[in-house]
C-alpha cells in the first residue's frame, strides 16, 4: 500500500473539493477499494471518506425512493419500502457477499466496485488491459469461467461483479452525481460501459465526480419482482449468472416486463431484446425461453464459459415462469 | 502394541536414533504394494493380548470438549504470528513470475530506501545454507522440497520466493516488496499436463513402488462377462488452513528460536538444523496452537527465509504469509488422471481390477499422490493391475493434503463400483459385500480388524438406504431432482516410530504428561489427557498435558492420522516404566515392593496387584512414604511392528442425498450419513467433529474445489479464498456420523486414526447420488453445474 492522506467529508460540497485532485479517491465502506490498495492496483494519494454523507432512504414526491449513496447495503436490503416495493433489490443485495461486508459496503461503493477477474488482480504475474492499458488480456485463453459473454471485446472480457446493480438497472434507477462544477443525474444503465478498446475506463463519470444518491422511479411492476443468482456454491460466491426480473401478466399475456442480467457483461446487462420480444406474447415457458435465447444470440463465449448463454436463458425462463405462476 | 514382549525401552528406537537416521521414520507404513500372493499359513502370528483399557467397558470414548475451547473462543490462544519479540521486524516476500529460468537482475534500490526498511535479502546476500531435506526422502526430512533457498539465481516454479523485505512495520515491508524490480532469463519449462505425461515413469511413495500386479488383469477384463472401463480426472488443490502459514523467529545466542505453526516439530528442528549447519538441539521450535494443518503445515521456504533474514539482520522476524503466499509457496495436491476398469462374473464377483493413472510431481520431493491405496485393500479380485505413473513438472511442490491419494482415488474407484453395480443389476452395497476379502487382497495378511460390512449395515439403517437393482430411484421434489448414492471410505493405519514422553506424578497425586505432540485444533491434547487418565487410573481433571515444543520428548508427527496412535503407544510405555519406578519406591515388605510391571497395574489413582486389584496403594501415599515431591520417568514407545503381521486399515460407508436444480443444474447436498470403522473411538465428541469436517472437505472436493493452474505460465490464478471455492455454511447439510467402535486388538488403545478417513467416500457417494438424481455420470471433478447441463 502506498502512502496516502485521509480526510472525512461532512457534506458533498466539501467532498468534491477534497476529491478533485487526480489521484484522490472517494472511500465508502472500503470493502473493495482497500483490497485493491493492498494489492497495489489502486494507488490513491488521498482518500476522501464519504461514509458520513447521506445514508437516508426516503420516498420521493413521485412515489419512488431516494437512497443516499452512503447507505449501507444491509440498510437498503432491510428497508421496509425496498422490501415491499422493490423486493428484487432486497434479494439481490442479500445474495451478495457476507453479512459483515454488507454492513460495511455502501451503495455508492457497490456501484463503483471493480471486476474480480483474477488476472486483473495479479499485478505482477498476469497481463491486463484494464490495469495496464495495452498490455494484453490473459483472461482470454485462460481461466474465464466467470467472465463475460455479452458486449465483450478482444481487449477485455471482465464482468461487473455487483448483484445490487442488476435490479437497479432493471428498474431504470437514476444516479445522482455531484462535482466541483455542479451536479447532474444519469441513468444507471448509462453509467457503466462496455470495455471496447479502453477497458480501463469503466464508467461515464467525470474525474472527481461523486455519486450522492440512487433514485428508484415509481414502478408498480417491481412489487412482483425476483432475483435469482446462480453460482457454484450456495453462498459467498460471485454470480455465474444472475437474473433480476419483474413481470406483469394479464389474461395469460405478458403486458409488461423488466429484465436484467448479472455475470454476463462488463456492466449490469439490461435485456432489452428479450423484454421487447416478450411484451404481448403468451406467458408460457417456451415464450420466455425463446425471448431469453434471443437476448443471448449475440453471446461470444470463451474456453470455460460456453455454458453461460444456455444457463442464462434457462434461468431467465425459470424466473419468469415463477413470476407468471404467482399471478396465475 | 499389546504384546508384552515389545514393551519397554529395550526394544524401542529412541528419538536420538531416529533423528540420526537409525530408523526409517515411515517404516511402519502398512502399504507394501509389491508383496507376494496371499499366504495361507499364519502360524507365526503372535498371540493377541487385548489391552485391558479396551476390555473395561466405558473406559474410553466418553465425549469430552476440547480443553482449550474457552481459551480459543476468548481469543487467548496465541498462534505463530501472535508472538511478539523485542526489536521484531516484519517480513514481506516477493515471488517469481516465471516457471523456470534464472534471475538476471534485481533492482532493489527503491525498496532499500523505502521508509522503515531494515533489510532486503535475495540470493545475492543471503547466508550460505544447505538444501532442506524433503519429507519421506530422509528419516528426518520435513521440507516440502529440496530446492535450495535463495542460494543462486535459479527459478524452479512460478511463485518461488526470490526476495524478502524486513521492515519496522508490516505495511512498510509490503510496500517496499512491491518496489523490487526483477528481470528474468526464462528457460524451457514443463507446465502442461499433456506434455508431462510424455515423460511418465512408475511412481514411488515412501520408497515403495506404487504398483500391484496380480495375475493377468487385462486378459481377465477381456474375458469378463460384465465390465466397465472408465476414466476420471481430478484437479489440483491447494491448502487453505484457516490460519495462513506464519513463523516468528529469533536467534538467541546459538539457539534458533521459532514460534511456528507446525505438524512435525522434531522433524522440522532436525531439518532446519542441517540447513544452517547446527545441532538439532540448537533449534527450538514450538507450536502450541495450530489453526489447521491437513498435511500442509510442514517446513516450507518461508521458515528458512525468515531464519536467514533474522541472522543477516540480527533482529527477530515475524513472517506472516499472505493467503496468496500460501498458494504460491506452500504445496498442494497434484491433479490426477485415472482409469478404472472392472470385470466381474454375472454374480458380481470381481475377476479383474485395474486402477491406473497419472499424476505430476516435482523433481525435488519424494511425494507422489498415491491414489491407488484404497484399491489395494477394499475388494478381492482374482486379478489386479494397480499402478500410479508420475512425471516431473515445473510447478509449486505437490504435497500431502487431506487424505493424500485416497481422497481422489476412492472417488474414481467408488464411482466405478456404482457403475458396475448398475450394469450387473445388483444393489451397490450388495456388490461390495460380494467382494469382501477374507485376507488383505494385496499382501495376504490377516485383517487386524475390519468392519466394512458392519459399517454398511449400520449406515444403510441410519440413512434409510433403499436397495436398487440397476434402476435409478431419483425423484423430483419441486424444482429439485433428488437422488441418493453410497460409497466406501478407506484410509491406511499409520504408526510411526519415535514416540516418547516424560511423565511425572506429583505428591498431590496429579499427573503431568510432556511430549512433542501437536494440537492442530482437533483436540489432540484433550485426547492425550483422556488416554493418560485412563491408563494411570486417574481423574481426567488431574492430568496436565504439555505439548507443542521440540524440546519435549518424542517425535509424534501429526500426519497420516497417526498422532493419537503414537501417543497411545507412548503412554502405554510410560505407564509400564512408571509402574517399575513406583514398585522401586514402595516400602520394603509391602505387597507392591519390587514387583515387575506385569505384576502391577495402575487403578484408582494408585497401583494394585494385577491379580488382586483390591491390594492397592494410592500415588499420594506412595510418594509420601518415600518422601518424594514428584516422581518422573521418561519412556520411549515400543517400535510399532503390528503392521508387519497384520493388515491394519480403516474403512467406512458413506451415504449421500444430492439435489440438482432442474433449471440451473446447481448441485446441493441435503443429507449425509458416514459410518466409520477406525477401531476404538477415544473421544466421541472430537472424533465426531473430525468425521464431519472430513465429510465437508470431501463434499467440497466433489463440488467445487479446484486450483486454477494456468498452463501457459505455470501460475496459480485463483490464489484467494474468494475464488478458490470451499464449502461455506450454507453448503453443509445435516451430517450424521457413527462408528463401529470395534477395538483393533493390535493398535494402541484399540484405536486407529480418525483424522482423514472421512475425506474419502463422501465425494463418490455424492457423485453416485448425482447420477441417481440426473442420470449423468460426472467423471471430472469438480461436479459443477455446467457438467450437468449437457
Amino acid at each position: 500500500m502506498e502512502l496516502f492522506t485521509y480526510e472525512r467529508a461532512h457534506n458533498p460540497e466539501a467532498a468534491v473539493i477534497a476529491g478533485a485532485p487526480s489521484r484522490a479517491k472517494f472511500l465508502g465502506g472500503g470493502t473493495n477499494l482497500v483490497d485493491l490498495m493492498r494489492e497495489g492496483i489502486e494507488r490513491p494519494s488521498a482518500l476522501v471518506d464519504v461514509t458520513g454523507l447521506s445514508q437516508t432512504i426516503v420516498e420521493t414526491a413521485e412515489g419512488g425512493l431516494l437512497i443516499g449513496a452512503a447507505a449501507s447495503n444491509a440498510a437498503v436490503a432491510e428497508h421496509r419500502l425496498v422490501r415491499n416495493r422493490y423486493p428484487a433489490l432486497s434479494r439481490a443485495i442479500l445474495a451478495g457477499a457476507s453479512a459483515q461486508i454488507r454492513n460495511m459496503a455502501t451503495v455508492g461503493g457497490n456501484i463503483l466496485q471493480r471486476t474480480r477477474c483474477r488476472y486483473f488482480y495479479d499485478v505482477n504475474g498476469a497481463r491486463c488491459n484494464k490495469r495496464d492499458p495495452g498490455q494484453g488480456c490473459d483472461a482470454i485463453g485462460g481461466f474465464n469461467r466467470y467472465h463475460a459473454v455479452l458486449g465483450t471485446s478482444s481487449h477485455c472480457i471482465a464482468t461487473h461483479p455487483s448483484d445490487m446493480c442488476i435490479p437497479l438497472v432493471a428498474f431504470d434507477a437514476i444516479v445522482h452525481l455531484a462535482a466541483n462544477g455542479g451536479s447532474r443525474s444519469i441513468k444507471l444503465a448509462e453509467l457503466h460501459r462496455d470495455p471496447g478498446d479502453t477497458p480501463q475506463i469503466e464508467t461515464a463519470l467525470d474525474p472527481g465526480e461523486l455519486i450522492t444518491a440512487i433514485e428508484l422511479p415509481p414502478l408498480a411492476l417491481a412489487r412482483r419482482s425476483a432475483y435469482r443468482k446462480v453460482r457454484d456454491r450456495a453462498s459467498y460466491a460471485f454470480a455465474l449468472i444472475s437474473v433480476a426480473a419483474a413481470l406483469h401478466v394479464d389474461d395469460n399475456r405478458v403486458t409488461d416486463v423488466r429484465l436484467a442480467l448479472g455475470g454476463v457483461a462488463h456492466k449490469p446487462w439490461r435485456a432489452l431484446i428479450a423484454e421487447r420480444a416478450l411484451v404481448g406474447q403468451p406467458a408460457t415457458y417456451d415464450t420466455f425461453l425463446a425471448a431469453a435465447r434471443a437476448e443471448l444470440r449475440a453471446a461470444q463465449t470463451q474456453r470455460d464459459n460456453a455454458f453461460k448463454p444456455e444457463l442464462a436463458a434457462r434461468t431467465i425462463a425459470a424466473v419468469l415462469r415463477t413470476l407468471a405462476e404467482e399471478q396465475a | 502394541m499389546t504384546d508384552s514382549k515389545n514393551l519397554g525401552k529395550g526394544s524401542s528406537i529412541t528419538r536420538r536414533e531416529a533423528l540420526a537416521g537409525g530408523a526409517i521414520v515411515l517404516g511402519a507404513i502398512a502399504t507394501k504394494p509389491l508383496s507376494a500372493a496371499p499366504t495361507t499359513s499364519h502360524s507365526t502370528v503372535p498371540k493377541t493380548v487385548l489391552d485391558p483399557l479396551i476390555e473395561r467397558p466405558g473406559q474410553l470414548g466418553t465425549p469430552r470438549s476440547r480443553r482449550d475451547g474457552p481459551l480459543k473462543v476468548k481469543g487467548g490462544a496465541r498462534y505463530a504470528a501472535e508472538h511478539h519479540l523485542k526489536d521484531m521486524t516484519y517480513a514481506a516476500l516477493v515471488f517469481s513470475t516465471i516457471a523456470r529460468g534464472s534471475i538476471s537482475e534485481i533492482d532493489s534500490r527503491d525498496a532499500e530506501t523505502s521508509p522503515g526498511v531494515v533489510l532486503v535479502m535475495t540470493h545475492l546476500n543471503a547466508p550460505r545454507m544447505g538444501a532442506p531435506e524433503p519429507f519421506l526422502a530422509t528419516p528426518t526430512g520435513a521440507s516440502g522440497s529440496s530446492h535450495p533457498v535463495m542460494q543462486d539465481a535459479e527459478v524452479f516454479w512460478n511463485g518461488q520466493p526470490i526476495a524478502v523485505v524486513l521492515a519496522e512495520t508490516q505495511e512498510q515491508a509490503d510496500r517496499a516488496a512491491r518496489l523490487i524490480q526483477i528481470t528474468y532469463q526464462a528457460k524451457t519449462s514443463v507446465t502442461r499436463f499433456s506434455e508431462a505425461k510424455q515423460l511418465e515413469t512408475v511412481a514411488t511413495f515412501g520408497g515403495e513402488k506404487l504398483q500391484t500386479v496380480r495375475g493377468d488383469a487385462d486378459a481377465a477384463l477381456e474375458a469378463a462377462p460384465v465390465k466397465i472401463d472408465v476414466s476420471f480426472s481430478s484437479p489440483r488443490h491447494n491448502h487453505n488452513q484457516i490460519e495462513p502459514h506464519a513463523v516468528t523467529v529469533a536467534w538467541q545466542g546459538k539457539t534458533l528460536r521459532m514460534y511456528d505453526c507446525n505438524q512435525g516439530l522434531s522433524l522440522t528442528a532436525a531439518t532446519i538444523a542441517k540447513v544452517f549447519g547446527i545441532e538439532p538441539a540448537q533449534v527450538h521450535v514450538s507450536a502450541e496452537f495450530v489453526g489447521g494443518s491437513f498435511g500442509g503445515k510442514t517446513l516450507w521456504q518461508y521458515h528458512i527465509v525468515a531464519a536467514a533474514a533474522a541472522k543477516l539482520s540480527g533482529r527477530p522476524v515475524r513472517m506472516n504469509v499472505t493467503r496468496e503466499g500460501v498458494f504460491r509457496m506452500c504445496g498442494g495436491r497434484a491433479p490426477t488422471e485415472q482409469r478404472v476398469a472392472l470385470g466381474a462374473d454375472k454374480d458380481g464377483r470381481l475377476k479383474a481390477l485395474i486402477h491406473t493413472g497419472f499424476t505430476p510431481k516435482i523433481q525435488q520431493n519424494a511425494m507422489t499422490e498415491p491414489f491407488i491405496e484404497a484399491t489395494q485393500r477394499l475388494y478381492s479380485s482374482e486379478t489386479a493391475r494397480i499402478e500410479v505413473r508420475a512425471a516431473h513438472m515445473d510447478m509449486l511442490s505437490n504435497t500431502f493434503m487431506r487424505a493424500p491419494g485416497s481422497a481422489v482415488g476412492t472417488y474414481a474407484l467408488e464411482t466405478a463400483m456404482d457403475e458396475l453395480a448398475e450394469k450387473l443389476t445388483i444393489d451397490p452395497i450388495e456388490l461390495r459385500l460380494r467382494n469382501e476379502p477374507d485376507v488383505d487382497p494385496t499382501n495376504g495378511k490377516r485383517f487386524s480388524q475390519r468392519g466394512l460390512v458392519q459399517a454398511y449395515q449400520m449406515g444403510a439403517e441410519r440413512f434409510g438406504w433403499i436397495p436398487r437393482k440397476g434402476q435409478r430411484l431419483g425423484r423430483r421434489e419441486g424444482e429439485w431432482l433428488v437422488g441418493t448414492g453410497v460409497a466406501s471410505a478407506y484410509y491406511p493405519h499409520y504408526h510411526f516410530p519415535g514416540g516418547a514422553a516424560r511423565v511425572t506424578i506429583t505428591a498431590d497425586g496429579k499427573l503431568l504428561v510432556e511430549l512433542a505432540a501437536h494440537e492442530q485444533g482437533v483436540g489432540a491434547a484433550t485426547t492425550t489427557a483422556i488416554i493418560a487418565a485412563k491408563r494411570f487410573g486417574i481423574d481426567f481433571e488431574d492430568v496436565e498435558v504439555r505439548y507443542g515444543d521440540s524440546l519435549l520428548p518424542g517425535s509424534h508427527p501429526a500426519g497420516g492420522s497417526q498422532q493419537t496412535a503414537s501417543i497411545g503407544a507412548t503412554i502405554l510405555a510410560a505407564n509400564t516404566a512408571m509402574i517399575a519406578e513406583l514398585a522401586k519406591i514402595a516400602p520394603q515388605g509391602t505387597p507392591w515392593a519390587g514387583l515387575s510391571s506385569t505384576g502391577l497395574t495402575t487403578v484408582r489413582a494408585g497401583i494394585a496387584l494385577t491379580e488382586r486389584p483390591s491390594v492397592h496403594i494410592g500415588y499420594k501415599e506412595l510418594l509420601a512414604r518415600a518422601g518424594l515431591q514428584a516422581i518422573t520417568i521418561e519412556a520411549d514407545a515400543a517400535t510399532p511392528t503390528a503392521a508387519e503381521t497384520w493388515s491394519m486399515h480403516s474403512y467406512g460407508a458413506v451415504f449421500c442425498e444430492a439435489r440438482v436444480n432442474a433449471d440451473t443444474r446447481e448441485l446441493r447436498v441435503s443429507r449425509v450419513t458416514g459410518v466409520y470403522d477406525c477401531g476404538k473411538i477415544l473421544n466421541a465428541k472430537t472424533a465426531a467433529s473430525q468425521f464431519r469436517g472430513g465429510i465437508i472437505m470431501s463434499l467440497g472436493l466433489a463440488m467445487m474445489e479446484e486450483t486454477q493452474f494456468d498452463e501457459r505460465t505455470g501460475r496459480i490464478i485463483n490464489a484467494s479464498m474468494a475464488e478458490y471455492h470451499m464449502p461455506v455454511h450454507l453448503d453443509v447439510p445435516l451430517i450424521d456420523v457413527a462408528w463401529t467402535d470395534i477395538p483393533d486388538p493390535h493398535a494402541p488403545t484399540g484405536a486407529r486414526g480418525v483424522g482423514e478417513i472421512s475425506m474419502n467416500g463422501a465425494s463418490a457417494a455424492l457423485a453416485n447420488a448425482v447420477y441417481d438424481a440426473t442420470g449423468k455420470r460426472v467423471r471430472d471433478l469438480p461436479i459443477t453445474l455446467d457438467k450437468l447441463m449437457v
